[in-house]
This record gives structure tokens, sequence and C-alpha cells, in this order.
């Protein structure tokens, strides 16, 4: 099967390339990019306006299940992804029973294989339960096809078992995520500490929270020479502080939300338990500096933190309902934001959304270059929508942005060479 | 103009403060005669939401409703029960499909007064949520100072205490620095908000500097039992440096007064003879709740959203 797709913007960051050209796929790989290409009669794709990029690749969301299918499941979050440009997407390990062992890691990548458009990678619990304790057999668990270790919001509070964690994970070669909050300092926190949790009268949680956590898992990484990945950075003391490690040689990568990118802590002002996110929205001045960290490439990637709850869970007092909003499907829209205000070129952003996921996860993709999978992704950087989660393929409704008017969107979306997502005609397969 | 519901001071205009407080003034006079009672909201039902408990706030809202002439109904649903049960908007869909008049909500979780009020008809009132707003609390000490000192404008206002877990003296903030008065904070820099000074007051961490020149100090409950040891070493050593009493209260303009929310913890937040006797008004300050919450009520109760319909004022007026 072939397919030319003519006269894109081709964003290619592996290559350093920004061109309008034609790209040329073949039985699901990529076979030439770039110029113009004779497709010897292939089927052809007209995308003059359009920007064509290597696949989303999403270094963190909650698929729920096995376990909590009411709020996601594989093959609806795998839709979600299709619909949002993704083609790879790494699942976090809290579900129930939990991804501590490879017979649940083979579950996920077998209902994955059945159900999901897109790939989806397992990241594996790095302690039993996410109790902190025991460490998972990272062995066993990569030899299943986990591609990282985390507890992620069970954030590895026990310095010597996150010591022990990253030097084992030596020997897998696999990053391992971090959450990054120090328990006894978030307390019962909530919304951000600062004027906004003043006025609202909720526990804070402050923004040392997670730059304590951050500073000590790098001098852990640092100790250990593990790859350590920072999830969802969100303050400007946890930039700098990456920023710092990296000039001196840790091997530490970092991810952002498109959340704590555009979004402050004035946004739960009025209680609205969507705004509700684990860590906090932050301070005008935090999303600042998460902004010139993604510019100046401290931090590498953006990811959505998908996070999915039910209506009745989040229709709850702001104390109990359970953090988090879902992403995928608003990621790109949200962050083509930045390239409007001038901030990141369309390159640089693929590169954060495709290229350097990637990468951390040592896996193809995030790349145009010949012979690569044709994992690939049609933006209409000017596309205008209004999201209405309700008609989108997440099960769930938790978005900040629900009735928001958008700019930019994912119009088709390839995985190994077969269209997954048309946005006329919706998602295709499987 | 005031709106459907009371969820807090930080929404009012000055002028709607003015308002509530002389409407509370025509209602401080029916609690002085003999017959206790008019007709005004006579065919009204007012629910007492609390789900969480309390003894003063719901009976002077029950006694206000009953000098009004509404039928209250008083509704506790244990936080334990709820838990298990059901959630707190199904309790107030339940309640709200009943049309009562209004719905008063105390809630140990800042912001479900708001949620309720988004989804009821009802108009709701907030008697105190989490440590976000109590506004009859603040309405009925504006009312308190103003008897006393005949104006707020240009008054000095010191409060004193657990900031931080405060309520009462958020709303005390907006409240105060609406009508005009200068408000300063004083509290261990552990029970100090982050960046309270956004709030528009002046924060500091001796009590002397707080109350300072001040017309008004107000003293706020600490719960020993879940700040000593963690926010202050101990009850006495709180008491020796946050404390008030006679001695430290000349720091004070002469002829200030001292109030506190209550219930007072004698010997902690104020010594025993100060807590009892002028110049405290504490007890001025429990008779104004009752009228102030009638004003309220009176304001307030029959501004339900109906279909097709504007929210319509009260009928009739004994007080008025």
């Amino acid at each position: 099967m072939k397919l030319l797709i003519r006269r894109a913007r081709l964003l290619d960051p592996a290559a350093g390339q920004d061109e309008v050209g034609d790209l040329l796929l073949e039985d699901g790989r990529i076979v030439a990019a770039g110029g113009h290409i004779d497709g010897l009669g292939a089927p052809v794709l007209e995308a003059a306006g359009l920007w064509l990029a290597p696949g989303f690749v999403d270094l963190h969301t909650h698929l729920r299940e096995p376990g909590q299918e009411y709020k996601e499941d594989i093959a609806s979050g795998g839709r979600a992804a299709a619909a949002g440009g993704f083609t790879t997407i790494a699942c976090m390990a809290n579900t129930q029973p939990v991804n501590d062992d490879p017979a649940t890691t083979d579950y996920i990548l077998d209902r994955a294989r059945q159900d999901s458009p897109v790939r989806v990678y397992p990241v594996a619990a790095a302690t039993r339960g996410l109790e902190g304790q025991v460490m998972t057999e990272m062995c066993a668990l990569v030899a299943a096809g986990a591609v990282a270790f985390s507890d992620d919001g069970r954030t590895i509070q026990d310095a010597g078992v996150m010591r022990r964690v990253l030097a084992y994970s030596r020997l897998v070669n696999a990053p391992v995520i971090a959450h990054c909050e120090d328990r006894c300092l978030v307390g019962e926190g909530v919304v951000n500490e600062g004027p906004a949790s003043t006025r609202l009268g909720l526990p804070a949680n402050p923004a040392i929270a997670e730059t304590v956590m951050v500073e000590r898992d790098i001098l852990l990484a640092e100790l250990t020479g593990a790859h350590l990945h920072v999830a969802h950075v969100s303050t400007a003391g946890a930039v700098d502080a990456i920023r710092r490690a990296r000039e001196r040689g840790v091997h530490v990568t970092t991810e952002v939300t498109p959340h704590h990118l555009t979004l402050d802590d004035e946004a739960t002002l009025g209680f609205d338990t969507h705004t509700k996110v684990a860590p906090p929205l932050r301070s005008a001045a935090d999303v600042q500096a998460c902004r010139a960290g993604l510019v100046d490439g401290t931090i590498d990637a953006i990811a959505t933190d998908h996070a999915p709850h039910a209506v009745h869970e989040k229709d709850q007092e702001f104390t109990v309902a359970p953090p988090g909003m879902i992403g995928l499907e608003t990621a790109v829209a949200v962050v083509l934001g930045l390239v409007r205000d001038g901030l990141i070129s369309p390159l640089e952003l693929v590169r954060r959304l495709s290229t350097n996921p990637a990468r951390i996860l040592r896996r193809p993709g995030g790349s145009l270059g010949r012979g690569e999978p044709a994992d690939l992704v049609l933006v209409d950087p000017e596309r205008r929508w209004t999201y209405d989660p309700s008609k989108g393929y997440s099960k769930s409704r938790n978005s900040p942005w629900a009735g928001r008017a958008l700019e930019g969107r994912a119009v088709r979306t390839f995985v190994g060479g077969r269209c997954v997502y048309d946005v006329e005609r919706g998602v295709l397969v499987p | 103009m005031i709106g459907r519901d009371l969820l807090g001071i930080e929404d009012l205009e000055r002028a709607d403060i003015e308002r509530i407080l002389d409407t509370a003034e025509r209602m401080r006079e029916i609690g002085e005669r003999e017959v206790k009672k008019v007709p005004t909201l006579r065919g009204r039902t007012v629910v007492n939401l609390f789900f969480e408990s309390s003894t003063r706030t719901r009976a002077s809202f029950e006694i206000a409703g009953k000098r009004l002439s509404a039928d209250v109904v008083n509704f506790s649903p244990s936080s334990s029960s709820l838990k298990k049960a059901e959630s707190i908007l199904d309790t107030a869909r339940t309640l709200d499909a009943m049309d009562p008049d209004a719905v008063i909500v105390r809630h140990a979780v800042a912001g479900v007064p708001k949620r309720i009020a988004d989804e009821l008809g009802a108009p709701v009132i907030n008697a105190g949520d989490g440590a976000h707003e109590h506004p009859t609390q603040a309405l009925l000490d504006l009312f308190t100072v103003r008897q006393e000192k005949g104006r707020i404008d240009g008054l000095s206002v010191a409060i004193v205490g657990d900031i931080l877990h405060s309520r009462v003296a958020r709303s005390n903030i907006y409240g105060f620095t609406k009508m005009g008065a200068e408000v300063r904070v004083a509290a261990p820099p552990t029970l100090l908000p982050a960046c309270v000074e956004t709030l528009g007051v002046k924060a500091f961490t001796t009590l002397r500097e707080a109350i300072e020149g001040a017309d008004v100090v107000m003293a706020l409950r600490i719960q020993t039992e879940r700040l000593q040891g963690s926010y202050f070493p101990s009850v006495r050593e709180y008491s020796a440096t946050f404390g008030l009493d006679r001695v430290k209260l000349r720091y004070a303009k002469d002829g200030a007064i001292v109030m506190h929310p209550g219930p007072v913890n004698r010997g902690v937040e104020l010594s025993p003879d100060l807590a009892d006797h002028r110049p405290s008004v504490i007890l001025d300050q429990v008779r104004n709740g009752v009228a102030i919450r009638m004003a309220v009520l009176y304001l307030f109760a029959g501004r339900r959203r109906r279909p097709g319909l504007a929210a319509d004022a009260p009928a009739g007026g004994g007080a008025e």
C-alpha cells in the first residue's frame, strides 16, 4: 500500500527540516520525504496548508485499564490519542491491579493490539503495588514490553528506595519517571500556595514541595548515573534545578503538560474541580518559567498527563475530587498557542511532541527519515473548533477546556502507514 | 446590586453591605419587642443544611427565621454517612425538590456552598465553608463595630490568631476593607496564609505591632487540638505571645473594643476577665447575629430562580 502526501509543510526535527514538499509512504514505512516526489501512480493526498510531522508521542497517559474502565479503557484512550494526533502513548502503572508484574504488562499490550489504533507502551511500576518499598522485577517487565518505570503520583518518599530503584534501572537501560512532590510539604494541599489559595481558603500545596523533590532526585540520578525523567514539571524552581543539572551532565530529562504551560492558579478561583490537578496549576511566574524552559530546551517534551475521571467523581468537594484532567484531544490546539505567541517555532514544537519523547523512551518514531515507520500526523494549525468532551473519544469529560473555542487540530493520523483518524470521518480502526 | 445568593463578602459591593446593615437595624428593633415576631416570611421555608456541626450559627439562623415567621427546617447529615451513601449534590438536589425559599449551607470544605448554589433554584446563604468565607459573621461584626464606634470608615482593625485556617478572618478582611477600615493581621508565621497582603491587609508577627493604635481588636479561636505542636509549640507559648489581656490591650487605642467570634478558649486567645467584661463586646456580637441573619433572610429568601420568572422579592413586610 502506497500513499503520496503532497505539498505539506514537512516538519522533521530529527533532520532539522522545515520545508514544503511531498512524502511517500509504502508498506507502513516512509520511502521518501522532501521536494517533489513522483508517486508513480500512488494515491495522492493533497495537503497544502497543513503541517506533516512525525506522529506525536505522549510520555504520560492514564488509560485506566485494567480495573477502572468506567473512566477510560485502552480502546477509548487509544482513540482519543489518535484524534489528538498521537501515534504512540505511554500508559502509567496505576491501574487495578497495578502494572507491577509481567502478566499485567502482557495484558495491556494484548488489549492494545486488539483495541488501540495507536501504539501503546506500558510504563511499569517502580515498586510493588506503588507502595514505595519493594522494587519491581525490572528485567522481566522490560522483557514483557515495559518501556519505563514509575510510581507516578505515589511518589517514592524514601530516598533510600529511590536511590536503589535508580541504580537498578541501569540494568535495563530504561528511564525512571518521577512525579516529584514531597508528601510532607504537600500536606493536605489541593491548590497552589499563593494569593489564590489564600482567597479560596483551600489547603495549599507549595511550589517548594516539587522543587525539593526534584533536587533530591537529581542528586540521586547524579550519584547512580541513571536516567531520571521528571514528570510534568510545574515550578520555576524545578525548571531551574533541571537546567543546572543538565549543565553539569546529569542524565535528567523532563516533560511539561499543556495545562502547566497555559493555565495558572487563577483558574482555580471558581472552585471548579476540573482545575484540580497534581501538581496543581501554579503561579503565572511558574507558567512563564515552564514556557522559557520549553523554549530553551531544558524541558524536552510535552506530555498530556491525560487523567480521566468520571463526572460523579469530579462532582465532589474540591478536597475530595480526584486530581487530573484529560488532555489527549486538546493538547495540540492548546500548545499551538505558544507558536502563535511567537515563543517557539513549529519545528521545535514538534520536536517536543514527537522526536524527544520517542528518544526518551528509546523507541522508533519522531522522524520523517527514509525507512522510519510511517507514524504521521497532519495538523491544520488554523482550524477553529469548539471542544465538546461529550462528543470526544475519551470516556471522561474532565477537561478545563470544555466548551472553549480552540485553534489548530490534528486532521489525519497515520500509524504504520494506515490512516487511523480523519477529522471528517473520525477514528477509523480497529 | 445584591445577587441571588450570599456566598461571601468578597462578592459584595460596599453599598450591598450598607443595605444589609441598615436592614439589620430595623430587625434589631423587632428583637427588642416583647413579641419578637413579624409575619414577613410567613409561608416561606428556610432549610438549615449543616454538613459541619454547629450549635451557635444554626441556632442564630433558626431564631432569625422564626422571628420572621418562616418555617425553618434543620437538616444535618453527618459527614460520615455522606461519604458512604449520597453525595453533597444529591442531598442538595433532594432538598431543592421540596422547593425551599432559602438554603443555608455550612460545610467543612471551601467552595461547597458555591457548588450547591450553581445547582439549586433556591438562593444559598453561606454559613461558613472551610477556611473560605463566613459572610454573616463578618456582617454581624461590621454591624457591632458600627454600633459601638458610630462608623467603620477610617477605623483601624486588628485581627489576631489563626488567620490561615479562618473563614472569619477572610470575610472580615473583605468586609472591613470594603467599608474603609484599615485591617492588620497578626499571627505566628506558621498561621499566616501565603501572600496575605494581597487581600489588602498589613501582616505582623507580633501582637503589639498589630494592635498599636487599633480601634478594634478581634481575637480568633485557636483550635488547640489541631494546631498545638505543629503550628505553634504549645498553648502556653501561644497565649504568652498572641493571647490578649488587659495589659497588652494598652497598646491599642483608648476605648478600643475587643471582639471574638466565639466560642472563646479562656486563657488562650483572651484572658478570662477580658472575655467576660467590657471592652469586649462578644455577647453583643451574638445578639446582633440574629438581627443580621434576619436581614439576610429578608433580603435573600424567596429570590428563587423559577423557569420563565425573574427572581422575586418577598411579598409584604412587617419590617418595613
